[in-house]
């Protein structure tokens, strides 16, 4: 089959691989019909996560047609149309029996090498590096998934299309537990780091669960104006405005409520001096993340505001104002999302025709066109917010 | 409670006393380090004359990166509760003092009586290092203790006690997720007949019996006389989460054929006692909660921590 592999830092190629097989008897193969590229797959491509492998195959979103099952999987059957989660769980841990699934205990054949790294192992993720379990990706033509029995959900709405229910596999969920997670009051106002897609989905989700104002801090015209007219947000270019003093004043001197940092461990900083001091750093290794943003989240918020954290990060961070964060009665909420908990209600609002996932596409290309894809969207090229490939 | 209090490893005070002895080599270095250091950091031309070398700008500076060098050791040794490294990082730094010195000695303009003298010292002090060096990282691998490998971990398993007490009671179960293991068989007489795989693709087998066993609670064995690989364990349950889960906590203790050097050879093949345990008893929950041993494409085989080394691609193998 065709599939989209990691070669290298910042080198993406379609080969030839193998098909994938059952390995387990909770498997199921996948057909995949879309699939997408994720912010977090540039991450990966750009070698900021570790114990990526050459060959690796990439992609996290995907969705397809069941041709095979493993014996144990009793609740699909060949031909279902189903949405993959991204991250992999069993249902059986007392993590997964808790709805933290992409804390699941059992789905990181790798675990070992995450305890190194970070104390104690997350869930495996499919394409998301070694120390996350080794799992081929889904830009592909296949995917072998793992505890089918547990993770896809089944479409049965022929009505709807691919692109519509796509983004339940990741970055829907992701800013819609962004915003969930900052427990919104009717009348708060909610400020978005990113206006890439999960930025856009978290200022969609803040006004789904109740927020009166979402402002959403990007540099990129286009995707501002994307968050103003599609996800209805108000705008800050932080190129253009200090966007501390630009929040005093949307909020009367209060701050934001609630932050959401949808950015990650690639932040740009506003100021070029400061930009590249920490670019050399990171490049250095003196820290392995440029948070610009999530400082500025931080040092926003209003006194007893929540914080939440849905950018990718992987390791240390440097200058963490953590000062702020404790005088000022901060709470910080974050994680990967736990998909498996907001894939069902979400598909309900898709349906109710409360939100359009597909305002956030951009571009639609065949899979064999997927390092054009990977180029246009980490260089946000033609205006690029979302990449969706067909195999 | 009171089992649990017995499961706790009795401290072998030999073993206690040989590390308390270390321990106060390894300190008395640090300071000696730090009483080389200061005088070399604060008065280097005095130091210098000392031990007769040319007190020129060059060499002051040299002596002041020496005493930078002997604190910044110092540190190192008297922070670290196992400060291996910097005991060697310590016979390093003799050796380049020697050298420098024998390059003094050279010299025709240093007075050579005293860079003898001070080159001895060196030497005495090298001999020292060498040996708390040797020391302290032989003894900084908690599982090894004069060759014997004793280790233990535990994991929270999302099963009631009965049921995962039953599951390991029947000892065919073991090789399900223990990966050394070929086969456990019951022989009459309540014995078990263990078989596992060794390096080099050999086998070693052995024959153990049940020492203790009160259900749900503790599972105890021990090899017989004429094993290849004499070894005992245990196993602990004990309820979690209000008695829906399971804490359980494996011991096992076995002197590797050949002993210490037997246990050398195996580390050199990726056989790191402690981190197979902790692989074997992940297994033991994915098998107990999920049902399987959970694979990947880069880890085909499932938890091992041989295949974490050698990873194959993220993606299907032919």
């Amino acid at each position: 089959m065709k599939a989209t592999c990691w070669m290298g830092v910042h080198r993406v190629k379609v080969n030839d691989v193998p098909d994938p097989r059952i390995l387990n008897d909770r498997d199921a193969i996948v057909r995949i019909t879309s699939t997408a590229i994720c912010g977090s797959d540039l991450h990966l491509v750009g070698g900021y996560v570790p114990t990526m492998e050459k060959g690796d195959i990439l992609g996290h979103e995907f969705m397809g047609e069941v041709v095979e099952l493993g014996k144990a999987v009793t609740n699909l059957a060949v031909g279902d149309r189903v949405v993959v989660p991204f991250p992999i769980a069993c249902g059986n841990c007392l993590s997964c029996e808790r709805g933290l699934y992409s804390l699941c205990e059992n789905s990181n054949p790798n675990a070992g090498m995450a305890e190194k790294a970070w104390g104690s192992s997350p869930a495996g993720i499919f394409g998301y590096s070694h120390m996350l379990g080794g799992f081929a990706g889904g830009q592909a033509e296949y995917a072998r998934v793992p505890f089918a029995d547990v993770g896809p959900i089944k479409i049965e709405d022929d009505s709807l299309s691919d692109e519509q229910v796509l983004f339940l596999s990741d970055i829907f969920p992701t800013g819609y537990m962004g915003a969930e997670v900052c427990d919104i009051q009717p009348g708060d106002t909610v400020a978005v780091w990113g206006a890439g897609p999960v930025g856009q989905f978290a200022v969609a989700s803040a006004y789904l669960l109740g927020a009166e104002r979402v402002i959403a801090i990007d540099r990129f015209p286009y995707r501002l104006q994307m968050a103003r007219d599609k996800a209805g947000a108000e705008t800050l270019n932080y190129e253009e405005v200090d966007v501390r003093e630009a929040l005093r004043d949307l909020t009367a001197g209060r701050g934001p409520d609630a932050c959401i940092e949808a950015v990650g461990l690639e932040a740009h900083h506003g100021s070029g001096p400061i930009n590249a001091y920490d670019k050399v750093k990171q490049a250095m290794r003196l820290e392995t993340e440029r948070p610009h943003a999530l400082r500025q989240a931080i040092t926003s918020c209003r006194n007893g505001g929540t914080v939440s954290i849905m950018g990718v990060f992987g390791g240390m961070i440097d200058k963490f104002p953590i000062g702020s964060v404790m005088n000022r009665s901060l709470t910080i909420k974050t994680g990967q999302c736990h998909v498996q908990r907001y894939m069902r209600p979400l598909l309900e609002r898709i349906q109710s025709g409360e939100i359009d996932p597909r305002f956030v596409i951009t571009h639609r290309m065949s899979l064999a066109e997927a390092a054009r894809g990977y180029d246009m969207f980490k260089n946000k090229k033609d205006q690029c917010t979302k990449v969706v490939l067909s195999p | 409670m009171a089992d649990r209090q017995a499961s706790q490893p009795a401290p072998d005070s030999r073993a206690g006393q040989r590390h308390r002895g270390e321990d106060r080599l390894a300190k008395a270095l640090g300071w000696f380090s730090i009483g080389l250091g200061v005088p070399q950091l604060i008065a280097p031309g005095y130091f210098n004359r000392l031990i007769g070398v040319n007190d020129s700008r060059r060499n002051r500076w040299t002596t002041r990166a020496v005493g930078i060098r002997e604190l910044g050791g110092a540190a190192g040794i008297l922070d670290r509760p196992r400060p291996s490294g910097f005991l060697f990082a310590r016979v390093v730094g003799d050796a380049m003092d020697l050298l420098m010195l024998q390059a003094a000695m050279r010299r025709k303009d240093n007075p050579r009586r005293r860079v003898m003298a001070a080159a001895a010292a060196v030497a005495g002090v090298t001999v020292i290092d060498v040996i708390a060096s040797a020391k302290t990282s032989r003894s900084s691998d908690p599982t090894t203790e004069g060759g014997a490998v004793r280790a233990r971990t535990a994991i929270t398993v999302n099963r009631a006690p009965e049921e995962v007490y039953g599951y390991w009671h029947h000892f065919e179960n073991l090789p399900n997720f223990m990966a050394h293991l070929k086969s456990v068989e019951a022989k009459e007489d309540g014995r078990w007949r263990w078989v596992a795989n060794a390096p080099l693709g050999r086998t070693v087998e052995w024959e153990a019996q049940i020492e203790e066993d009160i259900p749900n609670q503790l599972i105890a064995w021990r090899s017989l006389e004429g094993s290849d690989v004499a070894n005992r364990g245990s196993v602990r349950f004990a309820p979690a989460a209000g008695g829906r889960a399971t804490e359980v906590t494996l011991e096992l203790a076995y002197e590797p054929p050949g002993r210490a050097v037997g246990a050398a050879v195996a580390r050199m093949f990726g056989e790191e006692p402690l981190q197979q345990m902790k692989d074997d008893v992940r297994r033991f929950k994915q098998v107990m909660e999920t049902g399987e041993v959970v694979r990947s494409d880069g880890t085909p085989d499932g938890t091992r921590s041989q295949r974490q080394l050698f990873q194959s691609e993220g993606q299907p193998a032919e």
